[in-house]
C-alpha cells in the first residue's frame, strides 16, 4: 500500500468527522429515548423501582459541591456587568438603568449559562469519571449480569439530578448576579443603588424569570446526558477515563452555547 | 456422580450450550466456532492459555457480549432472541464471579451483597441483613462487612464478589478464574466451597480457570480452548489420562498435555517461536499489523 492511497484526502476526512458527529448525536438521542423510558416506567409503572435515595443523593453530590463556586463567580459577574456599564451609560445620565439591565442579562442567561458552564467542570466531569471508572473495573458488566440496568440505575438519576441541579442552582444565580451588581453599585453611587431593586423588579416579569430556567433545565439536560454517555463509553483504562473526562467539559460547554444561541433566536423570534 | 457426555449425551437437556461461536474483534477471530455443552448439576472447567478467549467465551454465556454467528442458549432458550425482560429473568437465575471481582466500589462489601437482594426480592431488611451475613460466612469474610472495596485486598474482593454471586441462590455458576492470585489455602477453601455449591445445592458451575490442581479437584468435565477453537471437550479422567500419558499419540493431545504440566518446552511454545516474529520484523515500515498483541490487562 502507497502513502497515498492511506492518508485520506480533506474530503474523506471531513466527511468522517461529520459521520462521526452524526454518529454522536445519535448515540446522545438513543440514551435520551432509553433514560426518558425508565425514568416513565420509574415513575408510572408499579414493580418497576425508580430509585428516590438515589435521585437525592446525586442532587445533593452535584448540588453541595457546587454552590460556592457558583455563588462566588456569581457575584462577581454581577460586579463586572455593573462597572463595566457604567463608562457607557454615565454620559447619558442613565447610570440607573443598571439594574434593569443587569435584571434581564442575569435572569435570562448569564445566571442559567454560567451556572451550567460550572456544572459541566463539577458534575460532568466527576460523573463521566465515575461511569468510566465503573466500566473499567467491569461494574457495568457486573450490574448487568446482576439484571439491574445501568440506565435505570446508574444513568436516570444522574441526569435527572443535573438537571434539577441546574435549575435549583440558577436561581440562586440569578440572586447572585443582582447582588453583585448591587455591592458594586454602592461603590458607584447613589444613582446606581438607590432604589436598584425596585428597578429590577419592575423591569423583570416571570417571563425572563422562566424562560431563564426553562433554558438551565436543557443546559442541565445536556450536561448529564453527555457526561453519562461519553462515561459509559469509555474504553481502555485510565487514559480512556481522563479523554472521558476532558470531553466531557468541551462538548458541554459547547453544547450549552449553541442550544443557549438557539434559545435566544427563538426567544427573539417569538417575542417571548 | 458426574455427567459426561460418552454415557448420556441426551438425558437431560444442557442448562448452557455454545453453538458455532464466532466473535471476532476489529476483524481478528478471538473466538472462531466453539461449542460447548454444560450439563445440568456438573462443574465444568474451561482452560486455555492467556489471551485465548476464555473470559469473552463466558460474556457470551451470560449475555453481556454478542456473536458474531452462531448463538448461546441458556436454559434451552436462545439468548439472543430473548427480550430485554427475559434477559433479565434469565440473568437473576445464574450468578458470576468476574475475574477482577467487579465490586461496586461505592458500596461496602455488606451493600454489595445486599444490592441484587435489595433489588430483586421483596425482602426486608432485617432478612437481607441476616442472608448478607450468612453469604459472607460462607466465603470467610464475615469482618469485612463494613468495608469499602478499596480497603481489602484483591483476593477478599475475589471473594466478595462470590458473595454477591451467591446472593440469589442462582441455579449456575459462573467463574472467571477464582482462584488465581490467591494464597494456596484460600484457594483451596473457594475450591471446597464450589464443590459444596454444585454437591449440596445442585447449582451447575462452568469455571475458567489456570490452575491446574484446582481444576482437576473441581471438574466432572474439563474442556480445553486453544486459538478461539475448542480443541478437547472430555471428561476429568480423560484429560487426567493425556496428562500422564506419553507423548506423540496426537498433536491435539501434545499440546493439552504441555498445558496441563505446565511445561515450558512443547507445541504451544514451538507455534508462538514460529509464528509472528519473522512477520512483525519484516512488517516494520508499512503494510497492515499481520498479528495484535492482547492488550487486557
Ligand atoms: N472488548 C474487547 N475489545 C477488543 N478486544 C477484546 C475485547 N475483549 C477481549 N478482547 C481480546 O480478545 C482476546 C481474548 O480475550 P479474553 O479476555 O477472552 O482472554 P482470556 O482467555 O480470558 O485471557 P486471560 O486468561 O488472560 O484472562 C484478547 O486478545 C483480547 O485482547
Ligand atoms: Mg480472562
Amino acid at each position: 500500500m502507497s502513502g497515498e492511497q492511506m492518508r485520506p484526502n480533506m474530503a474523506e476526512r471531513v466527511g468522517a468527522q461529520a459521520l462521526a458527529g452524526v454518529r454522536y448525536c445519535g448515540g446522545m438521542t438513543l440514551l435520551l429515548g432509553r433514560s426518558a423510558r425508565w425514568a416513565f416506567r420509574g415513575l408510572f409503572v408499579p414493580g418497576v423501582r425508580f430509585g428516590r435515595e438515589a435521585l437525592a443523593a446525586q442532587i445533593i453530590r452535584i448540588g453541595m459541591r457546587s454552590l460556592g463556586i457558583v455563588v462566588l463567580v456569581q457575584v462577581f459577574i454581577g460586579v463586572i456587568l455593573a462597572l463595566q456599564m457604567t463608562p457607557p451609560l454615565a454620559p447619558w445620565g442613565q447610570v440607573d438603568k443598571i439594574a434593569n439591565i443587569i435584571g434581564v442579562a442575569g435572569f435570562r442567561m448569564l445566571g442559567p449559562i454560567i451556572t451550567a458552564i460550572v456544572l459541566s467542570g463539577f458534575a460532568g466531569a466527576s460523573i463521566a469519571a465515575e461511569l468510566g471508572t465503573m466500566v473499567v473495573s467491569e461494574e457495568i458488566e457486573a450490574l448487568e449480569a446482576t439484571a439491574l440496568n445501568p440506565i435505570r440505575f446508574l444513568v436516570v438519576p444522574r441526569v435527572l439530578a443535573t438537571l434539577v441541579v441546574t435549575v435549583l442552582l440558577s436561581i440562586v444565580a440569578d440572586i447572585m448576579i443582582a447582588l453583585g451588581g448591587y455591592l458594586a453599585g454602592l461603590a458607584l453611587g447613589p444613582e446606581v443603588h438607590v432604589g436598584y431593586w425596585q428597578r429590577m423588579r419592575e423591569q423583570l416579569d416571570y417571563r425572563d424569570f422562566f424562560t431563564g430556567l426553562f433554558q438551565a433545565g436543557v443546559f442541565g439536560l445536556l450536561i448529564g446526558l453527555i457526561a453519562c454517555y461519553e462515561g459509559l463509553k469509555v474504553k481502555g483504562g485510565a487514559e480512556g477515563v481522563g479523554r472521558a473526562t476532558t470531553m466531557t467539559v468541551v462538548y458541554s460547554i459547547v453544547a450549552i452555547i449553541v442550544a443557549a444561541c438557539l434559545f435566544t433566536v427563538v426567544f427573539y423570534i417569538y417575542e417571548v | 456422580m458426574s455427567p459426561t457426555s460418552e454415557d448420556n449425551p441426551s438425558r437431560e437437556p444442557p442448562v448452557v450450550r455454545v453453538i458455532d461461536l464466532v466473535k471476532r474483534f476489529s476483524g481478528r477471530a478471538v473466538l472462531d466456532g466453539v461449542n460447548l455443552e454444560v450439563l445440568p448439576g456438573e462443574t465444568m472447567v474451561v482452560m486455555g492459555p492467556s489471551g485465548c478467549g476464555k473470559s469473552t467465551l463466558l460474556r457470551h454465556m451470560i449475555g453481556s457480549m454478542w456473536p458474531d454467528a452462531g448463538r448461546v442458549d441458556l436454559f434451552g432458550r436462545d439468548l439472543g432472541e430473548m427480550s430485554e425482560a427475559e434477559l433479565d429473568q434469565a440473568r437473576k437465575r445464574f450468578g458470576i464471579l468476574f475475574q477482577s471481582g467487579a465490586l461496586f466500589n461505592s458500596m461496602t462489601v455488606g451493600e454489595n451483597v445486599a444490592l441484587p437482594l435489595r433489588e430483586h426480592t421483596n425482602l426486608d431488611s432485617d432478612t437481607i441483613d441476616i442472608i448478607v451475613r450468612i453469604k459472607l460466612e460462607l466465603v470467610g469474610l464475615r469482618e469485612a462487612l463494613d468495608r469499602m472495596p478499596a480497603e481489602i485486598s484483591g483476593g477478599m474482593k475475589k471473594r466478595a464478589g462470590l458473595a454477591r454471586a451467591i446472593a440469589l441462590d442462582p441455579e449456575i455458576l459462573f467463574y472467571d478464574e477464582p482462584s488465581a492470585g490467591l494464597d494456596p489455602v484460600t484457594s483451596a477453601e473457594i475450591d471446597h466451597l464450589i464443590m459444596d455449591l454444585s454437591h449440596k445445592l445442585g447449582v451447575t458451575s462452568v469455571v475458567v480457570t489456570h490452575e491446574m490442581d484446582s481444576a482437576f479437584r473441581i471438574a466432572d468435565r474439563m474442556a480445553m480452548l486453544d486459538c478461539g477453537r475448542m480443541l478437547k471437550v472430555a471428561s476429568r479422567q480423560e484429560f487426567e489420562d493425556i496428562r500422564d500419558g506419553q507423548v506423540g499419540k496426537s498433536p491435539a493431545s501434545d499440546l493439552i498435555r504441555q498445558f496441563l504440566r505446565g511445561e515450558s518446552e512443547g507445541p504451544i511454545t514451538a507455534r508462538r517461536l514460529s509464528s509472528g516474529y519473522a512477520e512483525d520484523i519484516l512488517s516494520v515500515g508499512g503494510g497492515e499489523p499481520t498479528r495484535s498483541e492482547s492488550n487486557d490487562a
